[in-house]
């Protein structure tokens, strides 16, 4: 092994502590991008696999009753690849020993054979046999939270009959990924199962002989989705038909499509913020490292070192601590991005998983960090290498430093003269002292970043659970109910008010701009379920015209006083235009509000009901549920209470994993930074410390000496990493922002405190580190090499 | 004969650097007394430097005793030995070090503010002949200035001892002169023991006492009746 490399090798153990730390720092920038993006695409891929195994349609239509003749017409339609039609009918679920009421989704399954799309993934148990009136296979999600396995049996009330069924099998739907129950926001597992059993036996319960309720579609892969729903919509408007929709506007995939973007938009906007931090701060440290060999160079060159030879040497040492950290970061990001692929893989019960391997991210992590170092030593080698041995040998000139005021005035008497030294370095070293100053304030920002989704969540569920929807339970009638439904709901036990809600179907459109969406009839006075506008305040449902979500405003590109063309999507189904009135704070789904009277109006129908909002004694819940279980009217109930732990408990997976995973990162890369910075100075100013030691100070002044300035420097970052911070949270929040779900930015200040909380202990940590270094300040040999 | 102020007993010290065992001093015996100018002389490794070192409480002897008045040196722990620089020594070194980012004032303030009973910097710097350059950066001096600088912050302290390691090493004779110059005004105006190590046998002649160092040893011991004055010092 040449010479060179030997020292290479000794130089990379003496220094190895500076070593690992800057190689963390490069491993926190590659770990966030091969963890955030591999996890996504893993999941993606994961997702387009299981879609493509199991045949999820394109395009879904609900009807009333269609005749089964009907399928060969629509599959005759341009662009349809396969037909599937089927029984779909929303019922009350009664589970032994579970108080609450429950809702099923009950499908049905070909009693020949396989049905043609959205094949089930059965894991345990069987399919019913063929015209059972019992067996059903239930999903997963519900299973589990039942812990049903085959044989389990609960009752559902089936056009008004209750029904005994049993558990044969438990399987998974790419239909059905995402689970939520009429009227919630959030799955509930508990509250809301999907139940599949045989056609026959569904037919005979609705009177669906020779019919169907429900068709799903396969597209060819070039086919117009518009022009088929069209279609479709045309050949079963006769026969009760709801517009049919694309999987855009079905439930679970928009969901999923909403939970994979967010992961995908957190993998564009954090991992190239750590990644940049981290090659910033590196290309700082290892610039400084290089400059302190400065002896070393002109000693090689005055033994007959060419240039490149001794450039090439420092540029071997660098590349190999920036190999150890993409290494370092690789595996790390690897396994977190394992870890988040599981932990989502579960959340949302696929059937496999597929994890991508992604070359192309390892090599742009390597070839920005390998860059970012390699850029840092050139810059320090290019001054070094320049100079003549003999000049380079002998230590750099002092330096010329200023005063800070012009002559007259004097600080003498004012601050000590450590505060004088920390004052002048800083001033002397402006750019350096900046760079400090802005990784520090990085730092602090990334971890603003990382943590600020908590207090925005807390805003969301202030004023969706708090401000606007207060309502204990919403129940959903299963078809529209008269007004006097209301009366009948509030004789039942425990209920304390009663607000009505009517609920229709529309696309709203501005221009080429379209949205499916529902109209929601409010009351006047309603004081449960209110409407809450951009100032927080609640508003009154406007009598002509709609409020709807500011989102829906910003998809459309309206604002209050424009006219939007409404397709009623029940009823004479006619298109209206109507003036929008108002926008609205909510944060889920895209919605529309208006008078209920004026919804009645315009359905040119008598006033009707499709759920009621309840106010609720809790100390007779369990009597109002057993009444609601015995409601053949009822599809669902929505409860409140359920709904905010659901909603919790599934933001409380996202956001505490990968706050926590991002939080460890900076932290790494806020004592990466900190503790190199400190290792350094304390390298550059080695005699000046040694000195003081020798005059007499002892080893915590030296310390407080050494690190006052990187004190000061860590202390002022703050107030400007809050400011990235925020704005990085703002970029974060744009980018998350969708027509599923938004927040309103919020970041407490205690978010704040707990960034620069973190930055501060990783320096008090380093410091620490530091100080063993300082109390081994060799004196003796310090003071009698020169200046 | 004034008080005795450093009293070395049987001093040795010993290092191990690697597998090789170095003897610094071996069992030396040397009593210094108040207010004396003592040079050092001898080759390198002959142990000047490593007597100044733990005379100064910068090192640590491997066996013997040595008392600085009633402090018995030997015996001190590092904080001991730090609040004992503090005190009584000051320090003079061949390359200065003068903190750069400091003023000439700033740099004998330094010492000043964590001393007992210290003269203003103004005097101090006065004392060799500087006050009018106090307001300079060290890379505004010249190598003379500076080693000045460097002997007014070490004295500023009122210190009892001040211990120069080749103090004129670095510099041209006339400046050399100059640095000599000022060590001796200290000595007679504060009475500050002074002990110089130097390789330049000229300033033999302005001390008290020579003491001539091997092989960690003291070989021979001169003392001077007459003292010349630093201007008669040529090198």
């Amino acid at each position: 092994m040449p010479v060179l490399d030997i020292k290479l090798l000794r130089d990379l153990r003496r220094l190895w502590g500076q070593a690992l730390a800057i190689s963390l720092v490069i491993a926190g920038g590659v770990a966030t991008l091969v963890l955030a993006v591999g996890s996504h695409r893993s999941l993606d891929q994961t997702r387009a696999a299981y879609y493509e195994r199991y045949g999820f349609a394109d395009v879904f239509a609900v009807v009333r009753r269609a005749p089964k003749t009907l399928v060969s017409q629509i599959a005759e339609i341009p662009g349809v690849a396969a037909v599937d039609a089927r029984i779909a009918k929303l019922a009350l679920l009664d589970i032994p020993n579970f108080r609450e009421p429950a809702s099923g989704q009950f499908i049905s399954l070909p009693d020949i054979g396989e049905p043609a799309l959205d094949r089930l993934h059965m894991r345990v148990g069987r399919m019913p046999e063929p015209g059972s009136s019992t067996e059903v296979v239930v999903n997963e999600n519900f299973a589990n939270a039942h812990a049903f396995v085959p044989g389990a049996r609960f009752s559902a009330l089936l056009n008004g009959r209750k029904r005994e069924l049993e558990i044969v099998g438990i399987a998974l739907s790419p239909e059905f990924i995402y689970t939520t129950g009429p009227g919630d926001i959030m799955p509930d597992d508990r509250r809301f199962g999907v139940i599949w059993m045989s056609e026959k036996t569904l037919a005979s319960a609705y009177d669906l002989d020779g019919a169907f309720s429900s068709v799903n579609l396969k597209l060819l892969r070039d086919a117009s989705e518009r022009d088929v729903v069209q279609r479709l919509d045309v050949l079963l408007d006769r026969h009760g038909g709801r517009a049919a929709y694309g999987r855009k506007d079905q439930t679970s995939h928009a969901w999923l499509d909403h939970e994979l973007d967010m992961l995908n938009n957190m993998s564009r906007t954090l991992p190239p913020i750590f990644l940049l931090v981290s090659a910033f701060l590196i290309n700082l440290t290892l610039s400084r490292l290089v400059a302190l060999e400065r002896e070393q160079i002109g000693l090689l060159k005055a033994l007959g070192y060419g240039n490149i030879t001794i450039a090439w040497h420092y540029i071997k040492f660098v590349i190999v601590l920036a190999t150890i950290g993409v290494v370092i970061g690789s595996v790390m990001g690897t396994w977190l991005g394992i870890h988040i692929t599981r932990l989502f893989g579960d959340f949302f019960h696929f059937p496999f998983l597929i994890f991508t391997k992604s070359p192309d991210l390892y090599a742009a992590a390597a070839a920005l960090s390998l860059a970012a170092a390699v850029i840092g030593a050139i810059r320090a080698l290019r001054d070094v290498v320049a100079l003549p041995p003999a000049v380079a040998m002998q230590p750099p000139a002092p330096p010329r430093f200023h005063r800070l005021l012009p002559t007259g005035f004097s600080i003498h008497g004012v601050f000590s003269q450590p505060i004088v030294m920390m004052l002048r370095n800083i001033t002397h070293h402006p750019i350096r002292a900046g760079f400090t100053m802005l990784g520090m304030a990085l730092a602090t920002g990334i971890l603003i970043v990382s943590l600020f989704t908590r207090d925005t969540m807390e805003q969301l569920i202030d004023v969706t659970f708090f401000m606007a929807d207060r309502q204990d339970a919403t129940v959903s009638f299963i078809e529209r109910r008269s007004r006097d439904v209301i009366m009948q709901m509030a004789r039942l036990p425990g209920v304390l008010a009663v607000e009505p809600y009517r609920e229709v179907p529309v696309r709203i459109r501005h221009g080429s701009i379209e949205r499916r969406v529902m109209i929601s009839g409010r009351p006047q006075g309603a004081d449960l379920s209110r409407i809450i506008d951009a100032d927080l305040r609640a508003v009154v449902p406007p009598e002509t015209g709609l409020a709807v979500s500011a989102m829906l405003a910003h998809v459309l590109g309206v604002q209050a006083g424009d006219f939007v063309e409404v397709d009623l999507l029940e009823g004479q189904r006619r298109t209206v235009t109507l003036p929008i009135a108002a926008e609205v704070e909510d944060y889920f789904g895209l919605r529309a509000m208006m008078d209920a009277d004026a919804l009645s109006r315009l359905m040119r129908e008598g006033p009707t009901v499709s759920g009621v909002n309840l106010s609720v004694d809790s100390n007779r819940l369990d009597f109002l549920y057993k009444a609601i279980k015995n409601m053949p009217t009822v599809s669902g109930m929505a409860l409140q209470r359920v709904s905010l732990g659901n909603f919790r408990e599934n933001v409380a997976l996202l956001i505490t994993t990968m706050a926590s995973i991002y939080t460890s990162l900076a932290a790494v890369i806020a004592f990466g930074m900190v503790y190199n910075s400190a290792r350094i100075s304390l390298s550059e100013r080695a005699r000046e410390l040694a000195s003081l030691r020798v005059f007499g100070f002892s080893q915590g002044e030296v310390m407080r000496i050494l690190l006052l300035e990187l004190a000061v420097l860590s202390l002022a970052a703050q107030p400007l990493g809050w400011v990235i911070g925020y704005r990085l949270a703002w970029i974060m929040k744009t980018n998350l922002a969708g027509e599923l779900m938004r927040v309103r930015l919020v970041v407490e200040p205690f978010t704040y405190a707990i960034a620069s909380g973190v930055v501060l202990t990783a320096a008090i940590l380093s410091a620490l580190v530091v100080r063993e270094r300082i109390n081994k300040l060799d004196l003796v040999a310090v003071l009698k090499t020169r200046d | 004969m004034s008080e005795t102020i450093f009293a070395a007993r049987a001093l040795t010290k010993t290092y191990t650097s690697g597998e090789v065992e170095v003897h610094a001093l071996r069992g030396l015996d040397l009593d210094v007394s108040a207010g004396e100018v003592v040079v050092l002389l001898g080759p390198s490794g002959s142990g000047k430097s490593t007597l100044l070192n733990i005379m100064g409480g910068l090192d640590h002897a491997t066996s013997g005793r040595l008392l600085f008045k009633n402090i018995e040196l030997t015996t001190l722990n590092d904080r001991e030995l730090t609040a004992y620089r503090r005190r009584h020594v000051g320090f003079v070194f061949q390359f200065y070090n003068l903190i750069p980012s400091l003023t000439a004032y700033e740099n004998v303030a330094l010492v000043t503010e964590i001393a007992e009973r210290p003269m203003k910097p103004d005097d101090a710097l006065a004392l060799v002949g500087l006050e009018e350059r106090m307001d300079h950066f060290p890379a505004q001096l010249s190598g003379g200035e500076q080693q000045r600088v460097a002997i007014a912050r070490a004295i500023a302290k009122r210190p009892e001892v001040l211990l120069c390691d080749e103090p004129t090493g670095a510099l041209d004779s006339t400046t050399g002169i100059r640095v000599i110059e000022a060590l001796l005004s200290v000595n007679a105006q504060l009475g500050t023991t002074t002990m110089i190590i130097t390789h330049n046998a000229s300033i033999q002649d302005v001390a008290d006492r020579v003491l001539f160092f091997a092989d960690g040893q003291i070989s021979k011991i001169h003392k001077n009746e007459t003292r010349r004055a630093s201007a008669e010092l040529t090198w």
